[in-house]
Formats: structure tokens, C-alpha cells, sequence
């Protein structure tokens, strides 16, 4: 039974407190521990996923039952949990067995890190994704961009984007263009997604504001609403969970950028809906802010989500090939990040050297 | 006889020097160009390290590298020509590919460290053998690409269209570059484990 060990862990961490603490080292005791943070990122996306319920359903009726039906509310709740459903099973099984295997080969324990990734995954994923791809997806994921660098905490990337860049690049029909957005939908009734309909030059199609707002719009599943984004970064800032620096700066940088290219012309679309469209506010939430792929120093913070802001505008606007830059723009930030903490810290090196070199000179 | 059967296992060009990566990654989507250009290769190195190890006594040692570069130049032209000549839908795909052979790392590496100061039938032997070792992990890397990527084998298709039918698609990641790069990892991988 021995050679189970970190499968048995991993259950027991799950199922209850376990009591093994760090003997050696300077800690501070504080009831925040990893299942903690990952438990409160949950509830923070809970107001987004209950609402992607109810918005998969109310899609897929609008479409399909055609404008002028009656829409009631519990139908459509339950036809999107009932999507959402299998889809997150699935998840879990597939990244759950990696993190597992290689829990089991490497001797290490499962971290909990999983729990988060595989709830986010479903929710960056258009309704009617099938659910093989969203497997294999995962398990290349967890694979590749968390296990072969040594597991949660080392992944220099953040696994559930890394899921969603897989299926974008490996299998671009099922999760981009007019027709996927729409659970149930088929060729003769479209979707587009309000990014989609200005890749395409359809700008003036635009749904309002306040719908794209409130987030009755075709979209990923946890993406659309974005009043329910915002309850969950309330909860994120309140219990300190993500950091408020990067959701800011992400959120100056994109609307700036967005601004900059509204007035001169190279796209029809205000600031305001940029920021509104797509993925951009809940990347800037729940992905930007991944403690392990963002930077970790003050200044890096701004930097880091100022950068991902005008990346995800910049390809938004100028690459007609991804209407959504949220996605990329994140990633490419994970990947220089590091870099941005070490000239953060270098450059606060200097500073110090600099002023101590001063102290010394004047002290003689 | 130890010594030459290096290159295909623990002494792999690309697996363990790391050489000659950026070639695998750019001819590999499709099998067939993955085999043409490892016999090129092959012939290339072995014949180059052939006319070096019998030059060795005479090539001035400062200017040894243009004497290297013009021998494998010729060999390389040689090859392409016949590409074209005979196989002209690979020399398409294969395009520039053939000609950077010249700056394939493992030709230059095993004329420096090899041919420069062994026979010229050893020599022979270790230029085959470094070119066999590379079209080995070429080959591998070339089965997985074509037969996920694009479900044909050697051009054939062979994932069964029922499959398709049934909701299965081709992983358009595979034929793109960076799968490649993430294969020859796994291949990397796997060998270190293996031998650890």
C-alpha cells in the first residue's frame, strides 16, 4: 500500500485538515494555507459560472426557438449546468490522473493547484466543445506545462490558458468562428461573439453596452457576464487572494490602448466595450493574476499587467487571425515575467549600491 | 565497432549533443521529406568527413573551416541538384532546408572532432552513423507529426474516415513547429530516463 502513498495523501489532504506541518525554518502561523486560496479563487468564480449556466441555456433557446419565444428561467439554468456538467467531469478525470501518475513516479504529494485549473478550464471553453479534445487538452496542459517542470508552483505558464491556447491552435474549428459559440447551434443560425463580429467588420452589429455588460451575449461559458466578474474580483481584492495591482494596470493598459486606437481610427470600437468584449475582464481577474505565472515584485506587477493590457488590444486590433488577444497576451506576459522581477530587482539593487556608495563618501 | 554505434544511441546527435535541432523541427511535418533529408544528411556527412580525413595531412590548420565548408558546400549542391532532379515535389518542401545543410552543426562538429585526425575509412563510418543518428529521431519525430497531424502516414490516409465521422479531428498543433520542438523533449525524455 506504500507505493500508493501520494494517492492516499492527496485524498486524505482533500477530505480533511491534515496535521503534518513544517518542523524547521522561521514560518508565520496564519490559517491561510494552498487549499484555503484555492477554495476562495473557487467561490470568486462561482457568481460567473452560475450565471454561464443560465447564459448557455438562455443562448441556445434564443437561437434556436427564434427571437420572439418565451424564455423562462430554470430550463435555461438547467440546460447549462447540464453542458457544463460532463465538461468538468471530464476535466478533472484527465488532469487529475496526470497530476496523479506523475505524483506517484516523481514521489511527490498532488498539490491542489489542480482544483482551480480544472474549474477554470470548462469555464474558458466555448459550450458545445467536445469533450475528447477537452481531455487531451488538459492532460497536455498539466503535461507540459506544469508536471515537466516540476509541478505546482514551478509552471511558468498558467496551465488552464495553456488548455485553452491547445485547443486554439490544435483544433481551431471547435473553438473559433461564428459557429461554436452557440450550444445547440447549427449552420443556418450563427453567433457571433461581439469580437468576432468586429474581426469581420460587422462593428455596427454590436450588441449594447448594458448586453454586453450584464452578458447576455454568445461567449466562452464564465466569460460573458461581467457584473459577476466583478463580484469575483471583490472577493479576490477583499480576502487578498489576487492582487489588485495587476487587475488595475491590465485594465489601464487595455483601456488606453483601446482608447489610443479608437481615435485614430484603427478600429471602430470605443475603449469602454473593448474592455467589455471577449475575455478581457475575466482574464484580468482570474488569469492575469495567477500567483505563480504573474510577477512577483510591486513594480513587475504593474508592468506585467500593463504590458498584457495593450498585447491583448494590439492583437485584438491589428491580427485579423485571433479576434481574441486576452488569451496570447497573457501567455507571452507568463513567459517574460521572470524577467521582469529580475530587472525590477536588479535595478533595486543599484539603487542601493548607489546610496550606499553616497553614505559612504559623505560619512568620510 | 562500439564506437560508431554511438551516434544512434547514447551518443545521439540530437537527443544528447543537441545539435541539428533546428532542421528537425522545420522538415518533419510529413514523413517522406523527413526521410529524404535524413539520407541527405547522411551522405553529406559521410562523404564529407571522407574527403576531409583523406585532406587532413595537407589542409593548413587556419584555414581548415573554409576547406570544411567548401567540401560540404559541394556535396550539399550535389545533393540538391539531384533533389531536383529526381524528386522534385520533396526538394519543394524540403526548400531551403537542403541548402543549410552547410550549417548543420553535426557535419561541421564531426569533421572537427572526427575527421581531422582519424583515417579516412573510420571517418566514413562516424559521418554515416552521426547522419543515421540523426535521421533516427527525424523519422521518429516525422511518425507522430504526420500521423496526428495530418492522419496519413507516408501520404497514405490511414486513420480511418469512420473516426472522422465519429467526431475525431486532426491536431492542427502538430504540424506547426513548436509540437515539433515539444516532441524532440519527450524524445529527450524519454532516453534520459531510459538510461538513468
Amino acid at each position: 500500500m506504500r507505493k500508493f502513498n501520494a494517492l492516499f495523501d492527496a485524498i486524505d489532504s482533500f477530505l480533511r485538515t491534515p496535521a503534518t506541518v513544517t518542523a524547521t525554518g522561521s514560518h508565520i502561523r496564519d490559517c491561510v494555507d494552498m487549499k484555503r486560496i484555492m477554495i476562495t479563487v473557487m467561490i470568486a468564480l462561482c457568481p460567473a459560472l452560475f450565471f454561464g449556466w443560465w447564459n448557455v441555456g438562455y443562448q441556445h433557446f434564443t437561437v434556436v426557438g427564434g427571437m420572439g419565444c418565451v424564455i423562462s428561467f430554470w430550463p435555461c439554468f438547467w440546460y447549462g449546468f447540464l453542458k457544463w456538467l460532463p465538461l468538468v467531469i471530464v476535466t478533472y478525470v484527465s488532469g487529475l490522473a496526470v497530476e496523479v501518475l506523475f505524483a506517484q513516479w516523481r514521489g511527490h504529494e498532488v498539490a491542489e493547484g489542480f482544483f482551480v485549473t480544472g474549474f477554470i478550464i470548462p469555464m474558458i471553453m466555448p459550450p458545445d466543445v467536445p469533450l475528447w479534445i477537452v481531455a487531451v487538452a488538459t492532460a497536455f496542459a498539466v503535461l507540459f506545462g506544469k508536471e515537466v517542470f516540476g509541478g505546482t508552483g514551478y509552471n511558468f505558464l498558467n496551465p488552464a490558458l495553456l488548455a485553452r491556447a491547445f485547443v486554439f491552435f490544435a483544433y481551431p474549428s471547435v473553438i473559433s468562428g461564428d459557429k461554436v459559440w452557440v450550444s445547440g447551434g447549427n449552420d443556418a443560425v450563427t453567433g457571433a461573439t461581439p469580437l468576432g463580429l468586429v474581426m469581420n467588420g460587422h462593428a455596427e452589429a454590436l450588441p449594447s453596452t448594458w448586453e454586453l455588460f450584464v452578458g447576455t451575449i454568445p461567449g466562452c461559458i464564465g466569460e460573458t457576464c461581467k457584473i459577476a466578474i466583478l463580484i469575483g474580483a471583490i472577493i479576490l481584492i477583499f480576502t487578498q487572494v489576487a492582487d489588485w495591482r495587476i487587475m488595475l494596470s491590465v485594465l489601464v493598459g487595455g483601456y488606453v490602448t483601446a482608447f489610443l486606437c479608437h481615435v485614430s481610427g484603427l478600429c471602430p470600437v470605443p475603449g469602454y466595450r473593448q474592455i467589455l468584449m471577449g475575455g478581457f475582464l475575466f482574464g484580468a481577474v482570474f488569469m492575469a493574476t495567477d500567483p505563480v505565472t504573474a510577477a512577483h515584485t510591486r513594480v513587475g506587477k504593474y508592468i506585467f499587467g500593463l504590458l498584457v493590457g495593450i498585447l491583448a488590444i494590439i492583437i485584438r486590433v491589428l491580427n485579423k487571425g485571433y479576434p481574441e488577444g486576452m488569451m496570447l497576451a497573457i501567455l507571452l506576459m507568463n513567459i517574460f515575467a521572470p524577467l521582469i522581477d529580475y530587472c525590477v530587482v536588479q535595478a533595486n539593487i543599484r539603487r542601493r549600491e548607489k546610496r550606499f556608495s553616497q553614505l559612504k563618501t559623505n560619512g568620510q | 565497432m562500439k564506437k560508431y554505434l554511438g551516434p544512434l544511441s547514447k551518443d545521439n546527435p540530437i537527443l544528447v549533443q543537441t545539435l541539428g535541432v533546428c532542421s528537425a523541427l522545420a522538415v518533419t511535418a510529413q514523413m517522406k521529406p523527413a526521410v529524404v533529408m535524413a539520407l541527405s544528411v547522411t551522405v553529406v556527412c559521410a562523404f564529407s568527413n571522407l574527403i576531409i580525413s583523406l585532406l587532413r595531412n595537407t589542409i593548413p590548420p587556419r584555414i581548415r573551416i573554409i576547406v570544411q565548408l567548401l567540401v560540404v558546400s559541394f556535396f550539399v549542391i550535389l545533393v540538391d541538384q539531384l533533389l531536383q532532379a529526381m524528386l522534385y515535389d520533396v526538394s519543394k518542401i524540403l526548400s531551403v532546408f537542403v541548402g543549410l545543410i552547410i550549417t548543420n552543426c553535426i557535419i561541421m562538429g564531426r569533421l572537427e572532432a572526427f575527421a581531422l585526425s582519424h583515417k579516412p575509412i573510420p571517418s566514413l563510418l562516424d559521418g554515416m552513423m552521426n547522419g543515421l543518428g540523426y535521421g533516427f529521431v527525424l523519422v521518429v519525430v516525422a511518425f507522430f507529426r504526420e500521423l496526428l497531424g495530418s492522419g496519413t502516414l507516408w501520404n497514405h490516409p490511414v486513420v480511418p474516415q469512420s473516426w472522422y465521422a465519429a467526431g475525431y479531428l486532426n491536431n492542427g498543433l502538430m504540424i506547426l513547429p513548436p509540437m515539433a520542438l515539444i516532441l524532440v523533449g519527450v524524445l529527450i525524455w524519454a532516453k534520459n530516463s531510459l538510461t538513468h
